[in-house]
C-alpha cells in the first residue's frame, strides 16, 4: 500500500500500522490530569444550583471553612463568548454565579480541602439562598413573549434569530408536494471517559501559572485563561496529558477550568479539580438539542426542490467561550439540503437561551440533526409518493459530474461519488435479502425493518470558511515544529491534540514518507503551549488535513536541506540524490541521515559553504482552498422491533464511505466505529430529560442516561470509496466526525420502514423503547390508556 | 459522588454482626456494596457504621437440604451464574443471575442486598417469588420465615425490620417436568427492567410473577390459572396486570404484557 513521496520514494501513507499510542494505554500506562502528583495539592469541589433559575441572594460559608464565591476569585475581565455579530446577545458566563442562577448544576461556590471528601463534605454545608424564578426549558415556548427572561437586557430569549434564504424561492412556493413534519433530536452529554479536569498551581521558577488540563487545545485555551486572569500569555503554560476523549466537549473554557485557576493564584497552592460523572451529566457541556418545524418541497415525481420552515436550537443558558453554540443554527440550516441537488432554502432558525446547561460542540456539530431532518424528510416524501427510499435518493443525489459544486447552502463540496457510496451500501446490506426477510416475518413477532441515510461531512475547513461563521478565533492554519536531532532521529511538536484520534501514527507515518524514515524513528509530540507551536487543536476533522499537511510541509523542508547537506557530503549537485531508509542516497554511494543530521548539529565544519546549522523548521499550513473539503458516506442498518415494548435490535449496519486518501486504514475504521457507536447512542438511548416545569434534568447518573456500551453495538461492517481531495496533501479528507452523523436518520428511516404499513411517526430521537412503542400504538389507534 | 465518613466492622460471625446491628440504630448491613455504595456516595442513603455480612459462614455459599437449596444470603449473583452454587431451578436462576446488570456488578452483589433493598424493578424478587421460596431472616432476638411474596410491601419498602438480617433463601428443587418461561425488557443490556415476567408450570400447578411494577413482584393468579388451563394468556394478564400494577401509564402495561406473553410462550413451547 505504499504510495509515492515527493520524492518519489515509497512511504507509509496507506500502511495498516497499529497505533503507537496504543501500547501506553493498554498497559494501563497512560496520564491523565488526575494523575498529576504535586506537592500539598488540594481538592476543590463546587457548590451548584439545584435550583434553574433563580436571583443568588447569598452564600453562607461554614465557619472556618475554604469557600470561594464569585466576589472572592476577582479582579477578573469579562470573557465574552459568542461569534462576533452585533445581533448576537453576549451573556456573560461568570466563573462562578453572579446576581443569577441559569440552570441545575451551574457552578456557584467552591471549597478547597485536603481531598475531594472532605471538600464535598463542606460544600455540602454551604448555605445558597435562591429567589426562584420560572423556569424556560423548551426552545420554542422560550420565545413567546410572556416566558420568563434568563438574560434580563433581552428582548426576547434568543441569543440570536437568523434568516437562511437562498435559491429559488419562487420554485420552493409553486412546489406541488410540500411535507411538513416536526422533528426533534433531543438534548444530550458528551460522554468522554475521561470527565473534564484541571489541575493548577503558580510556578516561581518562571513565573507562571501552570495549567493541567484536560483539552483538546491547549494553546487556544491559554488564550482565554489569559484574557480573563488578565495574566500575559507567556506567564500561562497550559498542559494537556492524555486526554480521554473530548468529542468537542473539550473544546470551549468552562467556568470550573477557570474558577480553579483563579484560585490557585489567589491562594497560591495547587489545586486540582477533577469532574465526577455527575457533574459531567448535569453541568459539563450538552449537546444536539434542535427541533425543527419543516417542510420539504418537491415535483410530484420525487424530484426534491428545497426545504423551509423553522430551526430552533436550544443552547442552554450561556455561550462557551470562544463561540458558543452559535454555529449550530448555521450549520444545521446549510446541511438541510443534505447531498441532493435542493434548489431553495427558505429557513428561519433560532438559537434559544434555557434554564440548561450551555451547549456545546459533539462530535458532527449540527449535522446529526440535520442529516436525521433531511433524511427522516426523504422518506416521509418517498412514503407520500409511493416511491422507494433508495429510488428516490438516486434520482435527487448529487453526482460526480454535478462536482465540483456549490449548494444552496453554500457549501463548496468538492469531490466525490455519492450515488456510488449509496450503491455500495445497499449492496452490503443485501436489500433484496432483507426485503425477502421483511416478506416472510419473524417467528418471534418481530417487525424488521431496513433504513438508508446518505451524508456529507465538511472537514479541513480554514480561513474563509471560519471567517463566514464570524468565528471568534479563526482556526485557518495549523503549525508542525520538525527536528533531527544529531542521531537522525526526529522530534515533531504539533498545536493539535491527540485525544484518541491516533495522530501519533498517522503524524509518524507522514513524517516517515517525507524524511525516509521509520515510523519508529518519529516522535509526536504535542499538548504542551511551552514545547508546541501555536495550534488551535482537534476538532472539526481538521487535524489530519491541516496538522497533516504542516508536517508534511515541515518535513519536506527538513528533508531539502538534508539532501543538500547529504549531497555536499557525497560531493555531487542535491540534484542527484534522493533520500530513502534513512540514507541520503547518490549516483555512487550514499551517507546516513544520522551522518548529516551530526554535520548539522554537532559537527557544523562538515556543513557546505553557506548552509546554516541545525536541521529544524517550524511551518504554517493551510490547505490551498480553505472552504473546506467533503468525505461522505451512506450508512444502511436493519432493525427488528418488539411492537409492544418497543424493543430495538440492530441486527446488521453497515457503512460505505469516501474520506479520499486513507493514512492508515486501521484507524479510519475505528474512527468509523466510534463514530457510529455514538450515532446509535444519539439514535436509541442518550437523552438528558428535564422537568419541565423545575428545569430539573432527570438523567444524572448512569443509572438514567443509557449509552450504548459493547453489546447495544452490532459489528459494523465498512466499505471504503477513495476519492483523492484536490486541495490538501495526498488528497486527505477529515473523516472524524461522521460515523456519528448518520445513524439516527437511518436507524429513525428503519423504525419507519419496519411501520410503514401503519405509517406509525419515528420523529423524535433517542427512538427508545418507550417511545417505539407509544408511536406504534397510535398508529394502530390505540391511543394512551 | 463521595460518601460521607463511615465506620467499617466485617465481623466473621452471625451473633457478633447481629449485635452490632441491634445496639446501634445509625448501623447498617453492607453486602456487595453494589447498592448501598451508590446510595451512600449519592448521600441519598446515610449510615455512621457499615456491617460487612459477606464474611459471616451462615450468609455464605448455598447446600442442598430436603429438596430444596439454600441459599446465603451473600451468594452473589455470579456465582449462582457460573454454577458454583446447586441450582434447584433448572437454569432459570442461571440464567437470571446472568442478565443481572453487568459482569462487574455481579463478581459483588448478592442475592440477599437485592431482596432487602426491594428494588421494583431487581431481577430477584419475581424470579424467588414463582420458585416459591422462602427467606429466613435472624435478629438477635430470633429468626423467622417469610414466604417470597410476603417479604416485600413496595417500592424500597420490606418487612425487615431494624437488626434483622436475611439469613439465607430456601428455593424448593423443581421436579421432573417442570418448566419455566422467564422475560425481562429493559432499555438495554445491564439497565434496570421495564417488566419482568416469570412463569414456572409445575406438573402440579403454575407460578407466575410479575417485577418491575410501581410497587413490589407480586404473583399473577388469572395468567398461572391460564397457563394451567391452556386459556387465553393476553386476557388473563390484562387483568392481572391491572391489579399487579394499577399505576403502570399505557406503555408500561404494554411491556408487561410483551413480557407475561414472551415468559408463557417459553413454557408452552
Ligand atoms: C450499574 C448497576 C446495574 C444494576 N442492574 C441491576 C439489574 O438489572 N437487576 C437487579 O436486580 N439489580 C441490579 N443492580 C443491583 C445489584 O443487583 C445489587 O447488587 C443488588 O441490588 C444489591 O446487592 P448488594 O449485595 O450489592 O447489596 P448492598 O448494596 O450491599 O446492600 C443493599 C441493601 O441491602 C441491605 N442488605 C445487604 N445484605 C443484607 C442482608 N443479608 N440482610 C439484610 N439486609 C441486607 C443493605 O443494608 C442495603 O440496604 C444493579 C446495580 C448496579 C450498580
Amino acid at each position: 500500500m505504499a504510495s509515492p513521496t515527493s520524492d518519489g520514494a515509497p512511504g507509509w501513507i496507506g500502511a495498516r500500522l497499529k497505533r503507537k499510542e496504543d501500547e501506553r494505554f493498554l498497559y494501563a500506562a497512560g496520564r491523565y490530569v488526575a494523575d498529576v502528583r504535586l506537592p500539598g495539592l488540594k481538592d476543590v469541589a463546587f457548590v451548584r444550583s439545584d435550583v434553574a433559575h433563580g436571583r443568588l441572594l447569598g452564600v453562607t460559608k461554614p465557619e472556618g471553612a475554604d469557600v470561594f464565591t464569585l466576589a472572592d476569585l476577582g479582579p477578573l475581565n469579562d470573557l465574552v463568548a459568542g461569534p462576533e455579530i452585533a445581533e448576537f446577545r453576549t451573556s456573560l458566563y461568570p466563573p462562578l454565579a453572579g446576581d443569577k442562577v441559569r440552570f441545575v448544576g451551574q457552578p456557584v461556590a467552591a471549597v478547597i480541602a485536603a481531598t475531594r471528601a472532605e471538600a464535598e463534605d463542606i460544600a455540602a454545608e454551604v448555605l445558597v439562598e435562591t429567589e426562584e424564578l420560572g423556569a424556560v426549558t423548551d426552545a420554542v415556548a422560550a420565545l413567546a413573549p410572556d416566558a420568563p427572561r434568563l438574560h434580563e437586557a433581552w428582548a426576547d430569549n434568543a441569543f440570536i434569530a437568523a434568516p437562511v434564504i437562498a435559491g429559488d424561492q419562487d420554485a420552493l412556493a409553486a412546489a406541488p408536494v410540500v411535507v411538513r413534519r416536526r422533528l426533534k433530536m433531543n438534548r444530550q452529554a458528551t460522554v468522554s471517559l475521561e470527565g473534564r479536569g484541571v489541575v493548577a498551581h503558580y510556578d516561581r521558577r518562571y513565573g507562571e501559572l501552570i495549567v493541567h488540563l484536560s483539552t483538546q487545545g491547549a494553546h487556544v485555551m491559554r488564550r482565554g485563561l489569559a484574557e480573563v486572569l488578565g495574566l500575559a500569555e507567556n506567564r500561562i503554560r497550559v498542559i494537556a496529558p492524555d486526554v480521554g476523549g473530548g468529542f468537542g466537549g473539550k473544546n470551549r473554557l468552562t467556568p470550573e477550568e477557570i474558577a480553579v485557576c483563579a484560585m490557585a493564584l489567589k491562594t497560591g497552592q495547587p489545586l486540582r479539580w477533577i469532574e465526577d460523572r455527575r457533574e459531567h451529566l448535569i453541568a459539563s457541556l450538552h449537546a444536539r438539542e434542535h427541533t425543527y418545524e419543516i417542510a420539504l418541497h418537491a415535483e410530484a415525481d420525487g424530484t426534491i426542490i428545497g426545504m423551509s420552515g423553522d430551526v430552533y436550537i436550544d443552547a442552554g443558558a450561556y455561550a462557551l467561550w470562544p463561540t458558543g453554540a452559535f454555529m449550530e443554527a448555521s450549520m444545521a440550516a446549510r446541511n438541510l439540503t443534505g447531498p441532493y441537488k435542493a434548489r431553495a432554502l427558505n429557513l428561519q432558525t433560532y438559537t434559544v437561551a434555557t434554564n440548561k446547561a450551555p451547549m456545546g460542540p459533539y462530535r458532527g456539530v449540527a449535522r446529526p440533526g440535520a442529516c436525521f431532518a433531511i433524511e427522516r424528510m426523504v422518506d416521509e416524501l418517498a412514503a407520500e409518493l409511493g416511491m422507494d427510499p433508495i429510488e428516490i435518493r438516486r434520482r435527487n443525489l448529487i453526482t460526480e459530474a454535478d462536482l465540483p459544486m456549490r449548494t444552496v447552502g453554500g457549501l463548496s463540496l468538492d469531490t466525490g461519488h455519492y450515488p456510488a457510496a449509496l450503491d455500495m451500501a445497499c449492496e452490503m446490506i443485501g436489500v433484496d435479502k432483507v426485503r425477502a426477510r421483511q416478506k416472510a416475518g419473524e417467528a418471534d413477532g418481530r417487525v424488521i425493518g431496513l433504513g438508508i441515510a446518505v451524508y456529507t461531512e465538511q472537514s479541513g475547513h480554514g480561513t474563509s470558511e471560519w471567517m463566514k461563521r464570524k468565528a471568534r478565533v479563526v482556526p485557518g492554519h495549523e503549525s508542525a515544529n520538525v527536528r533531527m536531532h544529531p542521531d537522525g532521529t526526529v522530534d515533531i511538536a504539533v498545536g493539535i491534540q491527540n485525544h484518541g484520534q491516533g495522530l501519533e501514527t498517522t503524524l509518524s507515518q507522514i513524517a516517515a514518507t517525507e524524511l525516509g524514515l521509520h515510523p519508529d524513528a518519529i516522535n509526536v509530540r504535542y499538548g504542551d503551549t511551552a514545547t508546541t507551536p501555536f495550534g488551535f487543536g482537534t476538532f472539526a476533522s481538521r487535524s489530519i488535513v491541516f496538522s497533516g499537511g504542516a508536517v508534511a510541509k515541515g518535513c519536506r523542508e527538513v528533508a531539502a536541506k538534508a539532501r543538500r547537506i547529504g549531497a555536499a557530503l557525497l560531493q555531487v549537485s542535491a540534484d542527484d540524490v534522493r533520500i530513502e531508509a534513512g540514507e541520503i542516497v547518490g549516483p555512487a554511494g550514499s551517507v546516513s541521515l544520522a551522518e548529516v543530521a551530526r554535520a548539522a548539529t554537532l559537527r557544523p565544519e562538515f556543513l557546505p559553504e553557506g548552509e546554516d546549522a541545525l536541521l529544524e523548521t517550524t511551518v504554517s499550513y493551510e490547505p490551498a482552498d480553505s472552504a473546506g473539503v467533503f468525505s461522505y458516506g451512506a450508512h444502511a442498518v436493519v432493525v427488528a422491533v418488539e411492537p409492544l415494548t418497543g424493543a430495538v435490535d440492530l441486527l446488521d449496519y453497515v457503512v460505505a464511505e469516501d474520506c479520499g486518501t486513507v493514512i492508515n486504514p486501521l484507524i479510519v475504521d475505528g474512527q468509523i466505529v466510534g463514530g457510529v457507536a455514538q450515532g446509535i447512542g444519539t439514535a436509541l438511548y442518550e437523552e438528558i430529560p428535564f422537568d419541565p416545569e423545575l428545569g430539573q434534568p432527570l438523567a444524572t447518573t448512569f443509572g438514567d442516561y443509557m449509552v450504548p456500551c459493547a453489546s447495544e453495538i452490532p459489528d459494523i461492517r465498512i466499505g471504503h470509496l477513495v476519492t483523492p481531495a484536490r486541495v490538501t496533501e495526498y488528497g486527505v479528507k477529515g473523516m472524524g466526525e461522521g460515523g456519528a452523523i448518520a445513524p439516527p436518520a437511518a436507524v429513525g428511516n428503519a423504525l419507519a420502514d419496519a411501520f410503514r404499513q401503519s405509517r406509525a411517526q419515528f420523529l423524535e430521537t433517542p427512538f427508545t423503547p418507550r417511545r417505539v412503542s407509544d408511536a406504534v400504538a397510535a398508529a394502530d389507534g390505540e391511543g394512551a390508556r | 459522588m463521595r460518601p460521607a465518613p463511615f465506620a467499617f466492622a466485617r465481623p466473621d460471625g452471625l451473633a457478633d454482626a447481629l449485635s452490632r446491628l441491634g445496639a446501634d440504630d445509625d448501623a447498617m448491613p453492607i453486602a456487595g456494596g453494589q447498592s448501598l455504595l451508590v446510595l451512600l456516595g449519592l448521600r441519598l442513603a446515610g449510615a455512621e457504621t457499615l456491617v460487612d455480612v459477606t464474611r459471616i459462614p451462615e450468609l455464605c455459599g448455598a447446600r442442598e437440604a430436603d429438596g430444596a437449596v439454600v441459599f446465603g444470603a451473600a451468594t452473589t449473583h455470579a456465582m449462582i451464574e457460573d454454577g458454583k452454587v446447586p441450582d434447584p431451578s433448572r437454569g432459570l436462576m442461571r440464567r437470571v443471575a446472568g442478565r443481572i446488570a453487568y459482569r462487574a456488578v455481579r463478581n459483588r452483589g448478592t442475592i440477599g442486598g437485592s431482596l432487602a433493598l426491594s428494588d421494583p424493578a431487581a431481577d430477584w424478587c419475581p424470579v424467588l417469588i414463582a420458585l416459591g421460596a422462602t427467606y429466613d431472616i435472624v435478629s438477635a432476638g430470633g429468626a423467622r420465615q417469610v414466604a417470597a411474596e410476603d417479604f416485600a410491601d413496595g417500592a424500597y419498602s420490606t418487612v425487615l425490620e431494624p437488626g434483622e438480617l436475611i439469613r439465607s433463601i430456601t428455593v424448593p428443587v423443581l421436579q421432573e417436568g417442570t418448566r419455566w418461561g422467564h422475560a425481562k425488557h429493559a432499555r438495554k443490556t445491564g439497565a434496570f427492567a421495564e417488566s419482568i415476567a416469570v412463569v414456572v408450570k409445575r406438573p402440579d400447578g403454575v407460578r407466575a410473577a410479575l417485577g418491575a411494577t410501581g410497587s413490589h413482584a407480586v404473583l399473577l393468579p388469572s395468567v398461572a390459572e391460564a397457563v394451567a388451563s391452556g386459556g387465553d394468556v393476553a386476557a388473563a394478564a390484562r387483568a392481572d396486570i391491572a391489579m399487579a400494577d394499577p399505576d403502570a401509564d399505557a406503555y408500561r402495561a404494554r411491556c408487561h404484557l410483551a413480557t407475561i406473553l414472551n415468559a408463557a410462550r417459553e413454557v408452552c413451547a
